[in-house]
């Protein structure tokens, strides 16, 4: 996944649609158009409590479905819920995830991981039931029988040390992409640099889509002795320099403003300057 | 057949990316002016480690490289604009300036936009004569000044490093100082405002060398 904000393409491509329009949107009978306010409110952060209820309302969507099955208007206020920061959407974004459709409860875990509500942990628990035996490929799909990516990431961000033992084998998962959610959630659980360097060793990957979720993932957990790996990595600035801001956000402390930058938020800001 | 016709021609023929990189930093280690239009051509070949030997190849050669760089900017390729930008930005040749300004303005690629804001705090002003100096130094700085007002971080983050760079001019150490402090007070980026507050210090101290750490 990228991370939305390093599009190359920034701003300013709002649609004609205003928040109110958005929300009517949303119980329009075509279909379309309320899949696209979904989008909409998340996209442009609308935080407004009509705009969480009415997301959370669409959670619960029958109206929208997909030959195979799944649920578009229920995915995207999932997303969307995620952006907006709101707990109040905790409970619907749970039940989301023993949905039928993977692609709602993947969203549901990656907005869970943006919300990062403890109540969540049991739920995303229960969908690394069997281990990595049960997750494989689902016949014809281009997925596995669960998020499992988003889960662990979202177990990792949450604090669930009680996973660890769960998250430790998914190591040795034959997809990278789940391999390095699995180093991420261990290093943010552990604090062992040893799954940090399991992420920068995966910067030598030769798929460059593979090397950029692992910039991302080490700014987001803020390893920063992999900054100069960040700094030197194969991949796009804009990835480097977002990786780095995470980095240097892990080194600032709340109270930044009034006590003189550490050496290692100096070197990290300097490796930024080289890379504008 | 010349030397660096030789090497123009290993760049052309490179059948692989690593072929190609090794080609393109042999090219650039030649120093020679016949190599200016095949360095460019490279920013549009899609491979990021050759064309960062070609901008530090280009940067080597500095001035005389200018009028072609300018010339070349590829309109239709923001990833190899960028590297334009950034081969004019380490060059500081001030006729630049004009194209340092547009890009940061209003290009639409971020990538582009910080590489020239960068750039416009580190123009070698003193290759304009006093009158035009003056002028070019108040537009670098309106330039910068309106882009630490962006929606993109990492562009307002790119024009306090060229606000930090053009506070060493003397008259506009000011306007700069109060954009700072607004900048500290009011930006809802982290990491903008330590590198705001990096640059207060560093400016302080009179420090202006990349990787000096605080006393």
């Amino acid at each position: 996944m990228i991370e939305p904000s390093t599009e190359e393409f920034s701003g300013e491509n709002a649609p004609p649609l205003t928040t109110e329009q958005a929300l009517t949107n949303l119980q329009s009978p075509d279909t379309s158009l309320r899949y696209y306010a979904a989008w909409w409110l998340g996209k442009f952060r609308v935080k407004s409590s009509e705009a969480v209820d009415a997301l959370i309302a669409a959670l619960e969507d029958e109206d929208d479905r997909t030959e195979l099955g799944g649920y578009p208007l229920r995915r995207n206020a999932a997303r969307a819920l995620g952006k907006l920061g709101n707990a109040k959407a905790v409970p619907g974004l749970i039940q989301c995830l023993e949905c039928s459709d993977f692609y709602v409860r993947e969203a549901a875990a990656q907005s869970l991981e943006m919300l990062c509500d403890k109540s969540a942990v049991p739920a995303l628990l229960q969908l690394l039931d069997g281990g990595v035996a049960a997750a494989v490929q689902v016949p014809g799909r281009p997925h596995l029988t669960q998020p499992y990516e988003a889960v662990i990431k979202a177990l990792g961000a949450i604090g669930a040390t009680e996973a660890i033992s769960l998250i430790q084998p998914f190591l040795e998962h034959p997809v990278p992409r789940v391999q390095c959610a699995a180093a991420r959630a261990m290093y943010q659980l552990t604090q062992d640099p040893m799954y940090g360097e399991r992420l920068v060793k995966m910067l030598d990957n030769s798929t460059l889509q593979l090397r950029r979720v692992t910039i991302g993932d080490l700014g987001a957990i803020g390893y920063m002795a992999s900054s100069d790996a960040i700094a030197n990595a194969t991949v796009e600035n804009s990835f480097k320099l977002f990786a780095l801001k995470g980095l240097l956000e892990h080194q600032l402390k709340q109270e930044f403003d009034v006590s003189p930058l550490c050496d290692n938020a100096i070197k990290v800001m300097n490796l930024m300057d080289s890379l504008l | 057949m010349t030397n660096t016709q030789q090497l123009i021609r290993a760049v052309t023929e490179a059948d692989s990316p690593t072929k190609m990189v090794t080609a393109v930093q042999k090219l650039a280690a030649a120093k020679d002016t016949a190599a200016i239009p095949t360095l460019i051509a490279v920013f549009g070949y899609n491979n990021p480690p050759a064309a960062v030997a070609a901008v530090a190849g280009l940067t080597e050669l500095g001035e005389v490289a200018v009028p072609q760089l300018l010339a070349q900017i590829d309109d239709y390729n923001y990833g190899a604009r960028a590297y334009s930008i950034r081969a004019l930005a380490a060059i500081a040749d001030p006729r630049a300036l004009d194209l340092l300004l547009a890009a940061a303005t209003t290009d639409f690629a971020p990538s582009v936009r910080r590489a020239a804001a960068k750039g416009l705090g580190n123009i070698c002003w003193h290759q304009l004569d006093i009158s035009e100096r003056h002028t070019a130094q108040k537009r670098a700085l309106s330039g910068l000044l309106a882009i630490s007002q962006d929606s993109d971080w990492s562009i307002r983050y790119a024009a306090v490093v060229g606000l930090q760079a053009l506070a060493k001019v003397p008259d506009l150490h000011d306007p700069i100082r109060a954009r700072f402090e607004e900048m500290l007070a009011t930006d809802n980026e982290k990491a903008v405002r330590a590198r705001v507050l990096l640059a207060q210090t560093e400016a302080s101290n009179g420090v202006y060398l990349v990787g000096q750490s605080l006393p």
